[in-house]
């Protein structure tokens, strides 16, 4: 079962190869199952390498499987191989299983789009590239994937590319996510000059022996590089702008999978960390960005750019569980978070269909009367990010918040101040978009609203329910997000699964608390539920009951002014800068390059004048030429007589 | 007989072969016609020929011989090329002349 990892792979690819062909005549809705199938097949096969592993003993739970060497070149040798250990089995299945049930949520989604195929086959390559990153052997392999989940985010953000915003929105993506590239590629580099390797074994087996400030560099840009992909402060712009793109890709490659990219390459590169001083300004950065894009979400009117910056803000959490040693939790929530976001997402995309493309909260309210399904799984998806227990998200956040303890008190206060952000706004979330008064049909009340109003056609016509195709993949999801915390249960040894199946990989870098008594654990879970209540409460009493004016300061809706701040600066004194780049590189460099280019030319003019075309000047030329050397030679060398 | 002979030395056809290039030579740079200027050329080939079976003789040497049909052999080949092209031109363009032909003048 282990010598077919590269099925893993191979099968989305296959899908991608038969649609690229095939696709446009299968059509609508064969298209979609074919591309489901061959997900759920990955899955599957994934599923049978996790019991494969899990069969063997713990030390051995690690198995390359080399495909073909692919970069042989001199003392640098990459192969294309594959890695099937713990912590890439537990990410591929959960690439695979929320990407099955996203496809199949897509199928009913995507209905009636003409570009029907071609989303599939985007889907498709991204799962294949997806797999390809958290499989890969060496940070070559996985930077194929990286680039490759980029491509698919890209395509997939500006899928409706006739719309201007769309279409901006993925070449901001594409660029901010370049930055980060580079970090990864210089992390790269480094690693091959003092490593010799790209492989994450020897690098994670030689970072004790690196001096610091290596380790920290490679550490410090490969978390560049994590920034870009997982959209944090600095680089997190691109997040909420990527919800142009259809709810399933922002379910999938935007809040699922794609983005906790950098949470796994760090977690994959834990030893390296370990040993270098990056982990406090990974926590910071983590913790900042949980913060700062927590506040942005309580001021947010879109129902998909709430949960964008709530992506960001968890996102940033998982950072801190990095930052702060805690690896297991970093993947613990992220798997967690995969469950409820996706679930979330998926169900803004069910309010969105059902809404006729209306994605502003104030012209919703009190849709759980129109779609109950949908809104009793988004509830659970509310109470798992909220943290309310027993719901999966309490345990996840509980563990990151009980590590973070451990490393400052401070990162624990600010985190917990997030998580009391985090679920008063997603009760503003909830209530404004499933209880209240409706208020989809006061098309007046809101002429601010920038949009032409659903372009006519879905005036006063009721929400309704989506089709099953849409609902099962959100059942199964509440189910996940409910129960999910079962995974590490941190009651005893025996019930932290998650903690002992990552054992072999994260077991060396991951902290040992040192404050870690029992009790200090159940007085923090004791706060964070508090906290997360106090958040419900507070957003009930003023969104449901109205006791208090909603706070949303336009400071905040506009998140931050950041990006203002991006383009003001960039348009200024940043296109100063590069206007006068632009200067020197056309009159130095250019300059250099057209003046010889010039003087070669003025000089070809002088002898241009010698080519006559006249074939009996050539033969005169040739000839006097044949008499010079003679006399040359007679009277000069004095080779005759 | 020191002054005249009858019987001729190899002075004799070295000298005809320099009459023969230097024919050859003067037709190529003062005619126009390509035909002719192709003769011309074919007249400065055979007067080597002349000089190298001379010098063969002279020096009892084979190799000179051997060489001369080398020059044949390619000069042959040079003529079938040649006349093709310049029967193509004429009879495009009857009585042009080689200086007509300058189109790759600089």
């Amino acid at each position: 079962m282990l010598d077919l990892v590269w099925l893993i792979p191979a099968l989305p690819l296959a899908g991608f190869l038969v649609l690229l062909v095939f696709g446009r005549r299968l059509g609508e809705p064969l298209a979609g199952w074919l591309a489901t199938a061959m997900v759920a097949a990955a899955f599957a096969v994934t599923a049978g390498v996790f019991f494969a592993l899990l069969g063997e003993q713990a030390e051995e739970r690690s198995h390359v499987v080399t495909l073909f060497s692919w970069v042989p070149s001199g003392s640098l040798s990459v192969d294309l191989a594959l890695l099937a250990d713990p912590l890439s089995i537990t990410m591929a299945l959960f690439v695979t299983g929320i990407a099955s049930l996203i496809h199949l949520f897509a199928i009913g989604y995507m209905h009636g789009d003409p570009k029907f195929p071609k989303f599939f086959l985007y889907l498709n390559l991204f799962v294949f590239s997806m797999l390809m990153l958290v499989l890969g052997n060496n940070m070559l392999v996985t930077f194929l994937g990286w680039e490759g989940v980029g491509a698919c985010s890209y395509f997939l953000i500006s899928f409706f590319h006739t719309r201007a915003s769309a279409a901006t929105a993925g070449k901001k993506a594409f660029v901010t996510n370049r930055i980060g590239d580079w970090g990864f590629m210089l992390a790269m580099f480094l690693s091959f000059q003092y490593v010799g390797s790209l492989d994450y074994a020897r690098l994670n087996e030689a970072a004790g022996d690196l001096s610091s400030t290596t380790a920290t560099a490679i550490a410090l840009l490969l978390f560049v590089g994590a920034c870009g992909k997982s959209a944090q402060l600095p680089l997190y712009v691109w997040l909420p702008d990527a919800m142009e793109g259809p709810t399933p890709v922002s379910a999938l490659i935007h809040a699922a999978t794609m983005v906790t990219a950098g949470v796994y390459l760090m977690t994959r590169c834990g030893p390296l960390l370990s040993a270098s001083d990056a982990g406090t300004v990974i926590a910071i950065v983590g913790v900042a960005t949980a913060l700062f894009a927590a506040t942005i979400a309580v001021a947010q009117n879109d129902i998909k750019k709430v949960l964008a910056y709530s992506t960001v803000s968890q996102l940033g959490y998982m950072f801190l569980a990095v930052g702060s040693g805690a690896y297991v939790a970093a993947i613990f929530h992220m798997v967690t978070h995969a469950f409820f976001k996706a679930l979330m997402f998926l169900g803004s995309g069910s309010v969105i269909h059902g809404m006729h493309e209306e994605q502003d909260m104030r012209r919703m309210g009190a849709l759980r009367k129109f779609l109950p399904v949908t809104a009793a799984t988004f509830i659970i998806g509310w109470l798992a990010i909220a943290g309310v227990p027993p719901f999966s998200g309490f345990w996840s956040k509980d563990e990151i918040l009980l590590y973070a303890y451990d490393k400052s008190p401070v990162l624990w206060a600010l985190g917990l101040v997030t998580a009391l952000l985090t679920a008063y706004y997603m009760t503003r979330q909830v209530v404004l978009v499933f209880f209240g008064e409706a208020r989809w049909n006061e098309g007046a009340g809101h002429s601010d609203h920038s949009q032409p109003a659903d372009q006519g056609h879905a005036e006063h016509r009721t929400p309704h329910e989506s089709p099953w195709v849409m609902l099962l993949p959100l059942v199964v999801l509440a189910g996940l997000a409910a129960v999910g915390g079962v995974l590490n249960l941190p009651f005893s040894h025996s019930t932290e699964f998650l903690k002992s199946w990552l054992e072999p990989v994260v077991g060396e870098a991951e902290r040992t608390l040192a404050k870690g008594t029992k009790d200090v654990k159940w007085i923090l879970a004791g706060i964070a539920t508090a906290a997360g209540v106090a958040g419900v409460a507070g957003g009930w009493l003023v969104y449901q009951r109205k006791k208090a004016r909603p706070i949303e300061p336009a400071l905040l809706a506009d998140g931050w002014r950041y990006d203002r701040a991006i383009a003001a600066f960039m348009g200024g004194p940043g296109r100063q800068a590069f206007e006068a780049a632009t200067w020197a590189d056309r009159t130095i460099v250019d300059g250099a390059v057209n003046g010889t280019g010039r003087s070669v030319r003025s000089l070809g003019q002088v002898f241009r004048r010698g080519q006559t075309g006249l074939v009996r000047v050539y033969a005169a030329a040739v000839g006097l030429g044949a008499v010079a050397l003679l006399l040359w030679f007679v009277l000069v060398r004095g080779v005759i007589g | 007989m020191t002054a005249f002979s009858l019987s001729p030395t190899p002075t004799w056809y070295l000298v005809l072969a320099a009459v023969l290039f230097t024919i050859g030579t003067v037709g190529v740079l003062v005619r126009r016609n390509p035909l002719i200027m192709f003769m011309c050329v074919e007249l400065m080939l055979n007067a080597v020929n002349v000089t190298f079976v001379a010098i063969s003789k002279a020096l009892n040497d084979i190799n000179g011989q051997t060489i001369v049909f080398f020059v044949l052999v390619v000069a042959a080949a040079e003529v079938v090329v040649g006349l093709g092209i310049v029967v193509a031109i004429l009879r495009r363009r009857p009585g042009t002349t080689a200086d007509d032909l300058a189109y790759l003048r600089g």
